[in-house]
C-alpha cells in the first residue's frame, strides 16, 4: 500500500471525508458509551433530541454556538497568519473583565451605545492581551503557544482574584462573583423566555464580517500571505510585522467579544465559569471549519450540538458529560487526518 | 527568616526536589521529542492520563511499581498516536498535540467519572513512601535531599543519566540528533526518520505520563480532574530554558521548583497582605519570563515542526 498526491484535490472527498471522520469519531465515542454500559443507539438518539428536539433545546444549542462561533474566528484568523493563538480562553476573560469594569456603573449611556462600546473596548482587551505575546514572537522569536498557552492561566487567576476580592459582590449571598452589568448592557433575548440572546446575531455578523475582511481586503490577503509564505510575503512588500500584528488585534478582539457577549447576554455578571474552556474548544472549532469564517458558524453549530446534547444524553443514561469532550477531541483528530484524504490517493499494490 | 537562611535549610532542599521530579520527567520527555524533531503539545494531556491511569491502577489493586508501568505505556500509546499523525501524516504537530492534549485528558476525567459516579471526596491509595536506605540516608544533607525522596525521584534522576548516556554517547542518540536537525542527513545513512521519530515520541511520552503518575502515586494520594494544572506547559517551556539539553533541564527543574517553594514559604509567612493568587500566578508568570531570556540564544532544533517526507525537498 503506498500514498500518492493527487494532481487536482477530489471535489468529492472534500466534501465526504469531513462527514465520514466526524462519523468514525462518533463510532469510536459509541464504543465507550458502549463500554459505559448503556445502549450507544439510544445515546446518540437522546443525544440529538436534546440539542435538536423542542424549540427550548434549539435555543439551547444556538445560546451554546455563539461564544463558539467568536472563539473559532479567532483561531480560524490567527492560524491562517500562522500565528498560534492559543490564549483564546485568557482574551475571552479579558474582555469580560474589561465589560464588567465599564458596565457595571462606571459608563452612564443609552443601552444602543453602551452595547457597541462594551463590545469594542472588550475586543480591545483582548487584543492588547494577544500583542504582548505577539510583539515577543516578532521582535525576540519568543514562541508565542507556550506565553499564550500561560497567559491563559494568568488572567484565570486574575479573575479568581477579581471576584473573590476587590469585585466580589457583596449582594450575591457569598458567591464569587462580581456585580451584575447595568440594565443597559445587557443584550436582550431573541426568542422570549429563552436564554437565545442577541450575541448570537453579532456572531454572525463577525463571521461574514471576517470572511469579507479575509476574502476582499487588502488586509485579508496580507494575513493569508504571511500565513502561506512568510518569506514570499517579504519579497512582495508585505509588511509582515505589521501584518501578524495586526491579525493579533483581531484574533485577540473577536476572543474578547466572545466573553462581552457570554457576560452581557448569558450570566450578566463576572464568574468564574463564564467559560468553560470555550477559548479551547475554539481551536477545534477552527479546524473542523479549515478555517473559513463561514465554515466556522457550521462547526460552531456541530460543537454546540454535541455538548449540549451530551449534556441532556448523559443526565438520562448517568453517563459522565466528559463524553462530550471526548467526542469534540476525537472529532478534531479525524477530521485533521480526513482533510489529507482530497490530496492523496492509496494505490494498492 | 531571610530567603538566605531559608536556603540553608534541608527541608527546603527536600520539597525543592520533590516538586522537581514530575517537572524533571515532563522536561525531559519533551526533549526527547523535539531533539527527534517533533513538537509534543500533547503533554499537559498525557502527564493527565498517566496521573489517572496510574492512580487506577493501584485503586483497582494493583501494585505501585506496576502503575508506574503501565501510565508509562498508556503515554507511549498516546504517543504513537501522535506520531501517526505528524510523523507518518505530517499533520500540524501544534495542532495535533492540541487535540491529544484535549482527548487523553477528556477521556481521563470520562473515566474517573465512569469508575466512581458517586464519590464526592476522591479515594485514596497508599503511595510510594520515603525511601528509607540504611547508610546513605544518614549522610547530612544529601541523605535527605535525595535518599530520602520517594524511588520515583531517583528513577527521575536515572531517567535523566540514560539519556544524556544514550543521546550523546550512542549511534541511537546521534541518529534522533539528526532526524532533528537534518533528516536528509539520516536517510542517506540508510536509516528510517519516521521510525526513528516515532520511537522518541512514544519514549518521550512514556516519560511524560511517568512524571503525571509522580503526582498521584507520590507527591499526593488521590487523583482529582484538573490535578496537572498547567504544569505540561511549564515543562515545555523548561526545554527551551534548557536549549534541549538533559543536564541544563535539571537545572531548569530545580531552579523553577526552588523558586516555587521560595514562594509558598513566602507566603505562608506574609500571610495575606498580598492575595494568593499573586503567588499562583508566579510559576506562569516565571515560566514566561525564563522563555524571554533564554530566547534570544535558543537553539531550535533545525528541522523541529517540519514533518518528513521521503524524496521531497
Amino acid at each position: 500500500m503506498r500514498l500518492e498526491p493527487r494532481q487536482e484535490p477530489s471535489l468529492a472527498l472534500t466534501v465526504l471525508a469531513p462527514v465520514l471522520a466526524v462519523g468514525a469519531a462518533l463510532a469510536l465515542c459509541s464504543l465507550l458509551i458502549w463500554w459505559a454500559g448503556a445502549p450507544p443507539g439510544r445515546a446518540l438518539g437522546l443525544l440529538l433530541k436534546g440539542a435538536l428536539g423542542s424549540t427550548f433545546a434549539l435555543t439551547e444549542t444556538l445560546t451554546r454556538a455563539t461564544p463558539l462561533i467568536f472563539t473559532g474566528l479567532a483561531a480560524a484568523v490567527a492560524f491562517r497568519a500562522r500565528l498560534w493563538n492559543i490564549g483564546a480562553e485568557g482574551q475571552l476573560y479579558a474582555g469580560a473583565v474589561m465589560a464588567t469594569w465599564l458596565g457595571t456603573g462606571m459608563l452612564d449611556l443609552p443601552a444602543w451605545l453602551m452595547i457597541p462600546t462594551l463590545f469594542l473596548a472588550g475586543a480591545l482587551a483582548g487584543g492588547l492581551l494577544l500583542l504582548g505575546p505577539t510583539l515577543l514572537k516578532t521582535r525576540l522569536a519568543v514562541d508565542e503557544v507556550v506565553t499564550t498557552l500561560l497567559l491563559n492561566f494568568v488572567v484565570v487567576l486574575a479573575v479568581n482574584w477579581l471576584v473573590f476580592g476587590p469585585w466580589k459582590d457583596p449582594m450575591a449571598m457569598g458567591w464569587p462573583q462580581a456585580a451584575p452589568v447595568v440594565d443597559a448592557a445587557v443584550l436582550a433575548p431573541l426568542v422570549a423566555k429563552t436564554r437565545l440572546h442577541w450575541g448570537f446575531v453579532i456572531a454572525l455578523a463577525c463571521a461574514a464580517g471576517a470572511w469579507a475582511l479575509m476574502r476582499f481586503t487588502t488586509w485579508g490577503l496580507e494575513i493569508r500571505a504571511v500565513g502561506l509564505s512568510e518569506r514570499a510575503s517579504r519579497f512582495a512588500g508585505i509588511p509582515v510585522g505589521r501584518a501578524v500584528l495586526r491579525t493579533a488585534l483581531l484574533s485577540g478582539g473577536l476572543a474578547g467579544m466572545a466573553g462581552v457577549s457570554e457576560l452581557a447576554g448569558l450570566k450578566g455578571y463576572l464568574t468564574l465559569d463564564l467559560s468553560p474552556g470555550f477559548g479551547y474548544s475554539g481551536i477545534v472549532v477552527a479546524m473542523l471549519a479549515g478555517l473559513h469564517p463561514l465554515g466556522v458558524v457550521a462547526a460552531a453549530l456541530f460543537v454546540a450540538v454535541v455538548s449540549i446534547g451530551a449534556d441532556s444524553m448523559s443526565r438520562a443514561l448517568e453517563i459522565s458529560n466528559y463524553i462530550a469532550d471526548v467526542a469534540t477531541a476525537l472529532s478534531l483528530l479525524a477530521v485533521l487526518v480526513s482533510m489529507l484524504a482530497p490530496r492523496w490517493r492509496i494505490r494498492w499494490r | 527568616m531571610g530567603v538566605l537562611e531559608l536556603l540553608l535549610e534541608t527541608g527546603f532542599w527536600v520539597a525543592t526536589v520533590r516538586m522537581a521530579t514530575p517537572l524533571l520527567f515532563g522536561t525531559l520527555g519533551e526533549l526527547i521529542c523535539e531533539r527527534a524533531g517533533v513538537l509534543n503539545l500533547g503533554i499537559e494531556g498525557i502527564m493527565a492520563a498517566g496521573c489517572m491511569g496510574g492512580w487506577c491502577w493501584v485503586y483497582l489493586g494493583g501494585s505501585l511499581w506496576g502503575a508506574v508501568g503501565f501510565a508509562a505505556a498508556v503515554g507511549a500509546a498516546l504517543g504513537l498516536v501522535h506520531a501517526l499523525l505528524t510523523v507518518r501524516l505530517g499533520l500540524s504537530q501544534h495542532v495535533t498535540g492540541l487535540g491529544i492534549t484535549m482527548l487523553a485528558s477528556a477521556l481521563s476525567s470520562f473515566a474517573f467519572r465512569m469508575l466512581l459516579p458517586k464519590a464526592t471526596t476522591p479515594p485514596k491509595i497508599t503511595p510510594f513512601a520515603a525511601m528509607d536506605i540504611p547508610g546513605l540516608g544518614s549522610i547530612p544533607f544529601l541523605g535527605p535531599v535525595l535518599f530520602g525522596q520517594t524511588p520515583l525521584t531517583l528513577l527521575a534522576l536515572a531517567a535523566l543519566a540514560v539519556t544524556a548516556w544514550v543521546l550523546y554517547r550512542t549511534p541511537a542518540g546521534l541518529a534522533l540528533r539528526m532526524a532533528g536537525e537534518n533528516p536528509m542527513a539520516v536517510e542517506s545513512q540508510g536509516l528510517s526518520v519516521h521510525a526513528i521519530r516515532t520511537a522518541a515520541v512514544m519514549a518521550g511520552s512514556a516519560l511524560m505520563a511517568v512524571g503525571g503518575a509522580f503526582l498521584t502515586l507520590a507527591a499526593f494520594d488521590a487523583y482529582y480532574i484538573g490535578m496537572v494544572n498547567g504544569r505540561g506547559w511549564i515543562c515545555i517551556a523548561l526545554v527551551v530554558f534548557a536549549s534541549w539539553r538533559p543536564g541544563k533541564a535539571l537545572l531548569g527543574a530545580l531552579l523553577f521548583a526552588a523558586f516555587d517553594a521560595v514562594q509558598m514559604r513566602v507566603q505562608q509567612q506574609a500571610g495575606l497582605a498580598i492575595p494568593y493568587q499573586v503567588y499562583l500566578m508566579m510559576p506562569y508568570v516565571f515560566s514566561i519570563v525564563a522563555l524571554v531570556v533564554m530566547s534570544r540564544r535558543a537553539a531550535y532544533p533545525a528541522a523541529l515542526l517540519v514533518p518528513f517526507r521521503k524524496g521531497e525537498r
